[in-house]
């Protein structure tokens, strides 16, 4: 048993991976978490909860995105999918969308129970709050979508898709909280203001990317 | 004599002596701040790292681009180079900044835009180097990286608009919202420039060095698989 443990901390030692890749994982989780906490103090019960709300949007739909490219590399689909007449943009554009989906589907799922668990009732009108959901997650799936196609290949993927992505989407999640946050409590769509426009620019910018770059991503 | 070897030999020349003549102006040239005292001298540092790791970062981008757009092993190298040393910089920022912020603001940290928005770039800059050390070693790993190179900067015009609705405290530096100045003193601009090219000097050997030992290990490791 000791030598075992001993094998274990000397590759550890010797490599410093796991600890060093745990460490900044878990300063990204701190920041993270401290943002969806500040982000959302505008309206005290509405914020939180916008903030517990997008704490689990983020780590669930980081799972569900990369499983959407776990699933291709068994029997190398992704590499039969390659060799197929079609090119990589409509690949990107085909996860983004299914990805989106998938998170807006959850979302119908968990905001009412958040709310249900954090006692206190959605005043937003729906439609507000579909808008400002979605808009997040075009963003969130558009950064997420390269990386996963990328971290889903590396040798250490499971920590490897939150790091990449994590400090992409900061500013995503203080934008997004604020938003959620103020039509929860209810704001109107209109007063929610500047966040807004960020977060459609932050959508379009990293969509465009996403769709110029993908092919160096995938490409064998 | 090729523009390597120039640097090999004139860079540690260069850089040296323009670092003592930094902390000759920022010591002996600039005057000390009246209602700040000696810590404000600190400044010069943070400020010219700030800029150091901006062009650091900026390189990244820059070479990313090149990388993917030519499929050229160097400038991969030179984008490496530049985040490593981009990212030392940028932890010098992120020392220096609380090391004054204890004195002043009697806290070692707050969730200002400017300190946030140098966090979240500081926290881009340290995944894309776990990338590069625990990625793997392939042309795919150097791809991957170059397209984070390019989202991270494309990231930043977001990242400066997003913390805005953070409430802010950080001084300005040269120049305020309303256009006054943030540094009267002539002798303390000099300081402040004279550093910062000191920095930038220092930037480019370390750079350059990074380089050329990563050079030097892509060899060995063509070597290597060559013979065994």
């Amino acid at each position: 048993m000791l030598a075992i443990l001993w094998k274990d901390l000397r590759i550890e030692w010797r490599t410093k991976e796991m600890l060093s890749s745990l460490a900044v994982l878990a300063v990204l989780l701190v920041v993270t978490l401290t943002f969806a906490g500040q982000a959302g103090t505008v309206g005290a019960s509405a914020g939180r909860l916008a903030g517990a709300l997008w704490v689990a949007f983020l780590f669930a739909g980081l799972l569900g995105i990369q499983r959407s490219f776990l699933l291709e590399r068994e029997n190398e689909c992704l590499a039969g999918l390659l060799a197929s007449p079609v090119d990589a943009t409509s690949l990107f554009l085909a996860k983004l969308i299914g990805n989106v989906v998938v998170l807006a589907i959850m979302q119908a799922l968990i905001v009412p129970l958040g709310a249900l668990f954090m006692g206190s009732g959605i005043a937003a009108d729906l439609p507000a709050l579909a808008a400002v959901l979605a808009l997040g997650n075009v963003g969130f799936a558009a950064v997420a979508t390269v990386f996963a196609a990328a971290a889903v290949r590396t040798r250490s993927r499971e920590v490897m898709l939150p790091l990449l992505v994590l400090p992409l989407l900061l500013p995503l999640v203080i934008l997004v909280v604020k938003a959620t946050g103020a039509v929860l409590g209810g704001t109107s769509l209109g007063e929610v203001g500047p966040s807004l426009t960020y977060l459609l620019a932050f959508d379009a910018i990293y969509c465009t990317a996403g769709w110029m770059l993908f092919d160096f991503v995938v490409r064998e | 004599m090729r523009a390597r070897d120039v640097f090999d030999r004139w860079l540690p020349w260069v850089a040296g002596p323009a670092m003592l003549i930094a902390l000759y102006c920022i010591f002996l040239v600039a005057p000390t701040e009246k209602d700040q005292g000696i810590i404000q001298r600190i400044f010069y540092v943070h400020v010219s790292s700030a800029w150091t790791a901006f062009i650091g970062f900026g390189t990244v981008a820059v070479t990313s681009a090149l990388y993917l757009w030519t499929g050229r092993d160097r400038y991969d190298r030179v984008a490496r180079s530049a985040a490593e040393i981009g990212v030392l910089f940028c932890t010098f920022v992120l020392l220096t900044g609380p090391i004054w912020a204890r004195h002043i603001w009697g806290t070692w940290w707050q969730w200002d835009p400017r300190l946030t928005q140098t966090l979240i770039l500081w926290t881009l800059y340290v995944s894309y180097l776990m990338l590069r050390a625990f990625g793997g070693d392939d042309d795919l790993v150097r791809r991957w990286a170059a397209v984070l190179g390019i989202f991270g900067v494309l990231g930043i015009p977001i990242i400066i608009v997003s913390v805005r609705i953070l409430p802010g405290i950080h001084p300005a530096v040269l120049m305020t919202r309303e256009g006054n100045t943030g540094l009267v003193d002539p002798r303390m601009r000099l300081a402040l420039y004279v550093t910062a090219v000191a920095f930038l000097f220092v930037f480019i050997w370390l750079v350059h060095l990074r380089t050329r030992l990563q050079r030097l290990a892509d060899t060995m490791a063509a070597m290597h698989a060559e013979h065994g």
